[in-house]
């Protein structure tokens, strides 16, 4: 992944491409971030019901000018199909992540208390730890890392935004 | 193997061939022996460079000289790695060309082996598209993709890495014609009310100014451009890369413009209310300060690459399309505009601002450029190379047909001049002379195809520009650095006219301005092989108009600065 330099946040933009199965698309979609400064903050890249084409959702953040420079210029790549800017329409967003914690018998009750208030589940429980998934929102990820900052965590992981238009209409 | 079953290496040039390709350039080494093996059995003609990088300018003038896709073959590792100048140099400069590199063995990609190196992940930043061939069988679909996506819409290098088991082994798919790639759009027409809002802007223009560009060439608008800067009777510039798409002796042409630009076309820009690009991006060497470039003008821009749309600046009217369609679309829509002041006050800027160079002292570059042009009355195919001497060509030599004038504009590749015109002459059935200017510097980055242009004894006139230095670095570290000559000295320079004749060629000498007339006389009429006129030009001549990097139009210098000026800010 792109470095992500200490600059001022700019707005998050969830950009949704389909390209063709061909070697190298990857390296050619990263080229024309890299190339223009531009921050990649994930990538998601999933197969389609065509096995001729996959799926990329791609959260990045910078300039808007760019960014619309830079949809064109993906556009211009011969496999990619089709690269939209779905920023501000409206669409189900996902994201998951695990959260590895440090915690003594007596911890549980109240980790498996925030658990129950994000709807988070735990797939893996120790004597000195737990792991909880949790999937949802990017807002809703990052309040429950937050409360789980309390706690010791020892390792922290989380997907790229899949992205999907709500509706009959294809992303 | 049965007898009917193709290997790789033969369904490969099956495939050129069926692309029309009747001549390649290239270079052999171990991985590429299949194909050159097989070339042995075909009637396609391969010129051997002397380098690939040559091969590579080579096959990029051959198809600016033609509008056809040129070819380049060579072998993998540093093979491949040689042509990437020339490569990247094509695509800079929308040129179509495919270029095939050879590879080692499938299994020992990513070992390391001899001579093997991540060709195509190399190049993917300097390509329109690339491919590497795992599979014998996508041989014909691989062949004919390139070719399609090298020569159509903004015209780009096309690398396609060919293992040398892929070559060796057969290859069991038939030909195909088909083209399967739905993320390859090749705008035509511009959408009809996009067309109609130009009309409407350009009616109510009293000041336009049309800008041409390479992309008028590429797409053969010439004859609609004429028609429509009649029609309107509006001026025409040109960039570095559009001279020829209008010709510059028409009354209304104002040459060249941009940083070292007629200082008549620059005025025209800073002044017009109407702004027309016609294949042409808005490169930093025409706009200066973009900021300030036409800002209170009406911006318009035609461009077969969407992409372009805003890079650099927002038109008030983008019309994604081919220059010559959308102009056929457009010229319907208007009429005369009220511009006979307006062509009044450009023609007095052409008396006024003539281009002009000192008549006395030594040899200059210009002269020899006029001298040329006088003599063939413009009627050459010219190529250069890259420096002080590219911009008096664009400057003095009137190019008034499209794919006359040949040059690297936005790479600004040193050593292109030389091999593009090998190219070029392979490539032209014209009669005009090929004749290509190059600098001292420039031109021993590539002299080594002296031995390909005596070979094929290619009547090619070489104008060796002799000043000794790297003229248009020295120029700025003179301007902007204190005349802190730095590493620009040419000292060493090899005697040209010996150097021609080691390698057979006819060498002639121009040492004074009263040599020119007679040297070209003898050059232009020599037709048994290529002749090299070496210049020996006045060490430190600086080109003008200059408008320094990244400046505003309106800082444009018409001679030279009475005191040092600032560093400029703009891109290199």
């Amino acid at each position: 992944m792109i470095e992500n330099t200490a600059k001022p946040i700019k707005v998050a933009h969830s950009l949704s491409l389909l390209v063709a199965n061909r070697p190298g698309v990857l390296v050619r979609i990263a080229l024309v971030f890299s190339r223009r400064g531009y921050n990649l903050d994930s990538l998601v890249v999933s197969p389609t019901l065509n096995p001729d084409f996959s799926r990329m959702n791609i959260v990045a953040r910078g300039n808007p000018e760019i960014l619309a420079q830079i949809i064109k210029q993906l556009e211009k790549l011969v496999d990619v199909i089709q690269a939209k800017d779905h920023t501000g329409n409206s669409t189900v967003e996902k994201e998951l992540a695990l959260i590895k914690v440090r915690c003594k018998p007596e911890q549980r009750t109240e980790i498996l208390q925030l658990c129950d208030h994000f709807k988070a589940t735990t797939v893996d429980m120790t004597d000195t730890s737990m792991v909880i998934q949790i999937t949802g929102n990017t807002d809703k990820i990052d309040a429950m890392k937050h409360l789980c900052d309390k706690f010791e965590i020892v390792e922290y992981i989380r997907t790229g935004k899949v992205i999907m238009l709500r509706g009959e209409g294809t992303t | 193997m049965t007898n009917h079953t193709l290997s790789g290496a033969q369904m490969i040039l099956e495939c050129l061939k069926r692309e029309g390709v009747d001549t390649l350039f290239g270079y052999p080494g171990g991985s590429a022996i299949p194909l050159f093996d097989a070339l042995l059995d075909s009637n396609i003609k391969v010129v051997l460079s002397r380098h690939e990088q040559g091969a590579t300018h080579m096959a990029d003038g051959y198809a600016r000289a033609t509008g056809k896709v040129g070819v380049v073959l060579v072998t993998s590792g540093p093979g491949a790695t040689n042509t990437f100048t020339g490569i990247y140099t094509a695509l800079m400069d929308s040129s179509p060309i495919v270029v095939l590199t050879a590879q080692t063995t499938r299994p020992s990609l990513g070992k390391d082996a001899f001579q093997e190196c991540d060709t195509s992940g190399m190049t993917f930043a300097t390509v329109k598209h690339s491919y590497l061939v795992k599979n014998s069988d996508d041989l014909p679909r691989v062949m004919k993709e390139a070719f399609h996506i090298a020569r159509t819409g903004r015209p780009g290098p096309v690398l396609i890495d060919l293992p040398k088991d892929v070559m060796a082994g057969p290859c069991n798919a038939p030909f195909t014609d088909q083209l399967d790639l739905p993320g390859y759009k090749v705008p035509t027409y511009a959408p009809a009310e996009a067309v109609e809002k130009v009309a409407a802007l350009i009616k109510k223009s009293t000041k336009p100014v049309l800008l041409v560009g390479h992309g008028a060439i590429i797409s053969g608008a010439s004859r609609q451009v004429k028609e429509l800067a009649e029609k309107l009777n509006a001026p025409v510039t040109e960039t570095l890369l559009g001279l020829g798409a209008f010709p510059e002796t028409h009354p209304l042409s104002l040459g060249m413009l941009g940083m070292h630009g007629t200082a008549y076309a620059n005025k025209a820009i800073l002044e017009c209310d109407l702004i027309m690009s016609i294949g042409s991006r808005w490169d930093d060497r025409i706009t200066g300060k973009v900021e300030e470039f036409c800002k209170n003008a009406t911006i318009i821009h035609i461009d077969i690459d969407p992409a372009e749309e805003g890079k650099v600046l927002m038109p008030d009217v983008f019309l994604a399309g081919d220059a010559k369609l959308v102009l056929e679309q457009l010229l319907p829509l208007v009429g005369k505009l009220d511009t006979d002041e307006w062509v009044k006050t450009v023609q007095t800027y052409k008396k006024r601002y003539p281009l002009t160079y000192p008549k006395q002292g030594g040899l200059r570059m210009q002269h020899i450029i006029a001298t040329l042009y006088e003599q063939t009355q413009g009627k050459a195919i010219v190529t250069t190379d890259v420096g002080q001497h590219q911009m008096w060509v664009a400057q003095f030599f009137k190019a008034d047909y499209p794919r006359q004038f040949i040059t690297s504009g936005g790479a600004g590749t040193m050593g292109f001049g030389f091999p593009a015109a090998i190219g070029a002459a392979f490539g032209t059935d014209s009669n005009w002379p090929v004749c290509c200017f190059a600098g001292d510097g420039g031109f021993q980055m590539t002299e080594a195809e002296l031995a390909t242009a005596s070979i094929h004894k290619l009547p090619i006139k070489i104008f060796v520009m002799d000043n000794k230095y790297l003229g248009m670095v020295r120029q700025w570290q003179d301007m902007f650095y204190s005349k802190r000559y730095s590493s620009v000295s040419m000292v060493g320079n090899p005697d040209f006219v010996k150097l021609a004749e080691s390698y057979g060629i006819l060498g002639l000498r121009i040492k004074r301005p009263a040599d020119a007339e007679r040297v070209i006389q003898r050059a232009l009429a020599y037709n048994e092989g290529p002749v090299l006129i070496h210049c020996e030009c006045e060490e430190e001549d600086n080109v003008f108009p200059m408008i320094p990097a990244g400046a505003p139009l309106t800082a444009m210098l018409t001679e030279p600065p009475k005191a040092q000026l600032e560093k400029p800010t703009g891109s290199t």
